[in-house]
């Protein structure tokens, strides 16, 4: 049960930030994960109040604020086609609407849960976020070491040419993952996020797999089957899985082989098909 | 604390506690239609509106919905009376505990998206669970409620 | 017929679309007490002592109870017809904690928080001793459950305390093991069900008072008032008089409300301290504590020979009654009868039980009472056999099948009465396009996609036992009052058994009145469990409005001064067809509150002496993800026989509704402990019940027979329908895979790994 004993709507980020240096005190995002521990918190630091619940389009990026919902990444029609709508494909399957109508991202990814479907597809764009002290950090960083006593305040995701694709496994349809990869193919490279491992979602090493030359065979739609097949399956032995109720460590191994191989391909394809629709014009 | 929330066109002034949860507070307003099933933020038995959009008052603190309208079925009884009349057309109410959880999200659906598909009105309401219907039952309501708002609301 | 057979919208639908308060909680006095156990993080610990001298401190504290202070009768909380054949195997607290989640305190106070407070000031010092979990394991285990000198067995129902045994038996006709000997083909499998949960959105509550006479009342979300009465009786060890137990409108029972789960707290912390108090079990303990099914292990061996002639079938079941008895002798017969019963003329079949005590969770009534778990392992074992024979499944069934007419050794010797089963079938392969679709085509792209089917039958209502009452009353205005004792769960019986009682007075149903459950002012009714209540309550209906009539002509011939023979009654008037003069039903209603010596009103009494199988079929067609292991429904179809359908929109709501819970049986819900006997499964985070997006499309028809012994040819509808999603899912995947899976849930991970190998 949730016990608070008191409650602050923050004012300004200098006050919810000197707040937060108590232990004993937290910041509530949309506070449905905090509501299901045996949780005793002094003060409640609400951020509210303080205009970061939108979201903003810049020349390069975008910038959402700590307190948007789940729900505005799917409504928010330039969120929902940001990075091949992954973003709005990552939180459809998390329980229902009117849970993301009130699930933030910021505490979505400051709680760095490790069934974060979020976390999982952020990671696979090009993300950083907002610590008020700290500063921009990218979010991979931020996803290892978390924000301490300091506050995410924004998220930065940049617009560049990547291609996208979320993929995660359930056992119902609204459950939490057994698994989640999140592919991003730029000609930069590729990127792979995996999550529910069930620990938190990491960034695979793709380099370690694919060179420069295989990278960009993907991006231009050009990889054939047998060399997707072998790098998923060199990527997923790069992602430690572990087991719980939901599922085995076995079990989420294989499936992160399948679910990166479906993913690989699936930009392959998307980049051929593209690539097709040009040389026809 | 003190806050202040419109609650079904009624402002209500009120001390509360900072840990209040809003289910609790609109049921002690005399709002019981509003349901808890569970305590995990899982089952939409408890939907009501927060400033029109649907959300489990189960996980927002009563203190959070300070300067804010709250609804419930209680306040959208013609509309509830409307769209319920073709759930129960189908039987498909049953034991009826999830029901004001599942019209709730139902006439935001509709408010938001008047002609949902078949696939976009199962992902609406994924997060109101039923254990008697089968939810079978349920669409056929939706869809006849659909179908008779289309044409003009004759039935 | 003129209401029977219509799709009549329920008599209590606007009142629950509109979300009206007419639940337990809804209705609780503001005043109560607020009451909540603490309870045993062990499996299995003796209470050596609880201070309560911090929590009895705390402000607003009004009571906390130990075992001490409780009465020391045993008794069962299983909602039976007395004698139970549950075992005497409870008190309110025991000294003694069999699982994790037994009460070991009750506390009482003001409001919530300290009552909180309370329970965390408790201290409990605890003997803490081995426990038994597997309950392969159990039987005659060293552990025992209960070893108290106490534990009573009232029914011969081969139960031993000292053998961790519930309950053992068997019956046989022929020689299964020579006929087997001679069969061409044999195959033989274990199955095994988890305990899964009712998962009812209204998780249980009771609140109590004491009325103007002393009397303790009891209101609560149950299915079975009197005998809430009667254990509470037992378990408080007070007269029975002294209790009334009521019930408002249930937010769903499945059978969970079939046993006495939340009653005996309250009534105990109000009956001691004679102030309002109510319990709300919350979900964590609706699901760690209550009366689940029971986990149960179903072995087959089922011979037959080339031609696919079914000669023998063999069952033997298991099962875990958990840490008490409640429903556990009976839940297994269900598994034997009710599954070798679909199939007809074997020279023999034997089924052999043990039920035995574990330190888990005890179990209790769920939709399907052990049928479910033994029809899930028959059916299998039968579409295995198929698969053996390389015959058609639905051939094999087709020459197979129970028909009409036939005695049922298995089922108590019963002649089957009523049974479409075959045209069941013939319709549901049909609907599901089985000539076409079976077993299986790749979509080429790692998907497959294939179909897969099963049979099922129920009973209507417990012959010889259950005992359903209806009384009928006409009011001056020309409009009836119906009272019963069965319990409306949301199944919609209150406006079924109206719209029988319409039908027999030929008016409107709008003009029944429905009036129940309530131990002081309803007729007796055994309750609304093992699908009796329209075959058994609705029959009693029938009787009363029956005689109803028949008295209302006679109050109406003492007006019209005319004799039986001359009077003619069409349900609005009566009329002397001498003398052309009448007398309208307002009338005859109000000249039976003057000068009045003919009672328009009527209770009639009804029991079977048998309980004729609904019957169905089921098929469903699948896409199997190969390297996930993910199945997705398409399409779900099911064919039943229910004989005469009542209310054709409320029994299709039923059979879905049965249907999307087998289906999550079948393939998700998880029963999961660690290894210190602690259910993980405790919430609807963790155990996952299926959403919308989860059961594809399901559909239903109906084939009916006409029961004669039933009201207006009707049997059972709301078990029956959880039999078949089990064994037709895992046949299909079967189909899909070439794995016979056989253990539930089979879930992707299983199918996905299984593939592998």
């Amino acid at each position: 049960m949730l016990r608070i004993k008191e409650y602050v709507k923050a004012e300004s980020l200098a006050q919810a930030y000197e707040l937060n240096q108590k232990r004993a005190n937290r910041i509530i995002g949309g506070m449905l994960w905090m509501k299901m521990g045996t949780v005793n918190v002094h003060t409640a630091i609400d951020l509210s109040g303080l205009g970061l619940d939108g979201s903003e389009e810049r020349k390069d990026e975008f910038v959402i604020g700590c307190m948007a919902t789940l729900r505005q990444l799917e409504t928010d029609e330039r969120l929902a086609v940001l990075g091949s709508g992954i973003l709005k494909e990552s939180v459809k399957n998390i329980v229902g609407v009117q849970f993301r109508n009130l699930a933030t991202v910021g505490g979505s990814l400051a709680g760095r849960f490790g069934f974060s479907d979020v976390l999982t597809a952020f990671l696979a764009l090009d993300t950083e976020v907002e610590l008020y002290k700290a500063g921009r950090i990218p979010l991979a960083k931020f996803a290892a070491e978390g924000a301490g006593s300091d506050i995410l305040v924004r998220v930065f995701v940049k617009k560049d040419d990547r291609r996208c694709v979320y993929l995660s496994h359930r056992n119902t349809k609204t459950d939490f993952p057994v698994l989640t990869v999140a592919l991003s193919s730029a000609r930069s490279g590729i990127r792979v996020a995996a999550g529910a491992r069930p620990q938190r979602a990491i960034l695979v090493p793709a380099d370690e797999c694919l060179n420069k030359a295989d990278a960009a065979d993907i991006f231009e739609g050009r990889a054939d089957k047998e060399a997707l097949q072998a790098y998923a399956a060199q990527l997923a032995a790069k992602v430690p899985t572990g087991s719980n109720m939901r599922a085995s460590a076995a079990y989420r191994s294989h499936l992160a082989e399948v679910l990166i191989r479906r993913g690989l391909t699936a930009l392959n394809e998307q980049a051929a098909k593209e690539r097709g629709k040009k040389d026809a014009d | 604390m003190q806050i202040r929330i419109t609650l079904n066109g009624r402002k209500i002034t009120e001390d509360v506690s900072p840990d209040l949860l809003l289910l609790d507070w609109v049921r002690a307003h005399g709002c019981y239609s509003v349901k808890r099933g569970c305590e995990t933020s899982n089952c939409g038995l408890c939907t009501v509106f927060m400033e029109d959009k649907p959300v489990l008052s189960c996980s927002v603190l009563a203190v959070r919905a300070d300067g804010k309208r709250i609804e419930t079925l209680e306040g959208l009884r013609k509309e509830a009376e409307e769209f319920g009349a073709f759930i129960a057309g189908q039987g498909a109410e049953q034991c009826g505990f999830c029901n004001p959880g599942m019209i709730m999200n139902a006439i935001a659906l509709f408010r938001e998206n008047p002609e949902p598909s078949e696939e976009e009105i199962k992902e609406y309401l994924a997060g109101n669970l039923c254990r008697c219907s089968g939810y079978e039952g349920q669409l056929r309501g939706i869809q006849a409620f659909l179908a008779y708002k289309k044409g003009g609301g004759i039935q | 017929m003129k209401t029977v057979g219509k799709p009549v919208i329920k008599k209590d639908a606007m009142a629950l679309v509109t979300g009206q308060p007419v639940y337990t909680d809804d209705i609780a006095p503001k005043d109560c007490l607020i009451v909540k156990v603490l309870r045993s993080p062990h499996a299995n610990a003796l209470v050596k002592q609880v201070v309560k001298e911090g929590a009895m401190r705390i402000p607003g504290i009004e009571a906390v109870y130990t075992w001490e202070d409780v009465p020391g009768k045993r008794f069962t909380m299983a909602g039976q017809t007395y004698p139970e054949p549950s075992p005497y195997d409870r008190l309110i607290l025991d000294r003694h904690m069999r699982f994790v989640g037994d009460p070991v305190a009750i506390v009482a106070g003001a409001d919530a928080l300290c009552v909180d407070q309370a329970l965390a000031a408790l201290k409990v010092e605890y003997e803490v001793l081995p426990a038994v979990l597997d309950f392969r394991k159990a039987k005659d285990h060293e552990v025992l459950v209960h070893p108290e000198e106490d534990w009573r067995s009232l029914c011969p129902v081969g139960a031993d305390n000292r053998r961790n045994l519930c309950a053992s038996g068997s019956m046989e006709k022929g020689d299964v093991d020579k006929v087997l000997a001679d069969c061409d083909v044999v195959v033989s499998g274990s199955y095994h069900v988890q305990a899964a949960q009712q998962t009812m959105m209204e998780t249980f509550r009771t609140f109590c008072y004491i009325d103007t006479y002393g009397r303790l009342n009891v209101v609560s979300s149950t299915q079975i008032v009197f005998h809430v009465r009667r254990i509470l009786s037992h378990a408080l060890d007070i007269p029975k008089s002294m209790i009334r137990a009521v019930k408002p409108r249930i937010g769903g029972g499945f059978g969970a409300k079939q046993t006495v789960v939340s009653e005996v707290y309250p009534a105990f912390v109000t009956w001691m301290t004679k102030k309002p108090a109510k319990m709300v079990f919350s979900r964590e303990e609706t699901q760690t504590a209550s009366s689940p099914r029971h986990e149960m292990e179903v072995s087959v061996k089922i011979g037959a020979d080339k031609t696919g002639n079914i000669r023998a079938i063999d069952v033997h079941t298991l099962s875990n009654t958990g840490a008490y008895g409640e429903h556990g002798p009976t839940t297994v017969g269900l598994s034997g009868t009710k599954s070798i019963s679909l199939y007809g003329e074997l020279d023999a079949h034997r089924f052999t039980y043990d039920v035995v005590y574990t330190n888990k969770m005890s179990a209790g009534a769920y939709r399907g009472y052990g049928a479910t778990q033994g029809i899930y392992a028959v059916e299998c074992a039968v579409n295995e056999l198929a698969a053996k024979l390389s015959v058609d499944p639905v051939k094999l069934r087709l020459d197979n099948m129970v028909r009409e007419g036939q005695v049922m050794p298995a089922y108590y010797g019963e002649t089957n009465t009523s049974c479409a089963l075959d045209r069941c079938l013939l319709k549901v392969k049909d609907m599901i396009g089985w000539e076409e679709k079976y077993p299986c085509r790749e979509l080429g792209n790692g998907k497959v996609r294939s179909v897969g089917l099963a049979m099922g039958m129920q009973s209507s209502g417990i012959s010889g036992v259950d005992v359903g009452s209806a009384t009928i009353k006409l009011n001056e205005d020309g409009i009836y009052t119906l009272l019963i004792g069965a319990a409306d769960m949301g199944t919609g019986c209150d406006t079924i058994l109206a719209q029988m009682a319409a039908e027999c007075l030929d008016c409107p149903v709008d003009e029944v009145i429905v009036s129940g459950a309530d131990t002081d002012t309803s007729p007796y009714d055994s309750g609304s469990y093992a699908s009796s209540t329209t075959y058994v309550t609705g029959k009693a209906v029938e009787k009363a409005c029956e005689k109803l009539t028949r008295q209302i002509k006679e109050r109406a011939c003492q007006i019209l001064s005319c004799s039986d023979e001359t009077l003619f009654f069409d349900g609005h008037q009566a009329k002397d067809l001498d003398t052309g003069k009448t007398v309208g039903l307002k009338e005859i209603g109000t000249a039976s509150m003057c000068g009045n010596n003919v009672a328009l009103q009527v209770t009639e009494t009804h029991s079977s002496p048998v309980s004729p199988p609904p019957f169905m079929a089921g098929a469903v067609e699948i896409e199997l993800d190969k390297e996930t292991g993910h199945v997705e429904i398409i399409d779900y179809v099911a064919v039943i026989d229910c004989g005469t359908v009542v209310n054709p929109n409320l029994a299709r709501v039923q059979a879905e509704g049965g249907i999307a819970q087998g289906i999550g049986m079948a393939l998700y819900e998880k029963v999961q402990y660690t290894e210190d006997g602690k259910l993980l499964n405790n919430s609807l985070m963790q155990y996952k019940i299926p959403t919308r997006l989860d059961v594809g499309k399901i559909r239903v028809e109906f084939e009916s027979s006409y029961e004669p012994s039933g009201p207006f040819g009707a049997k059972s509808i709301g078990e029956i329908v959880i039999n078949t999603p089990a064994p037709a899912l895992t046949h299909a995947i079967y189909n899909a895979t070439g794995i016979w899976f056989k253990e539930l849930p089979v879930t992707s991970e299983k199918i996905a790994m299984g593939l592998l190998k």
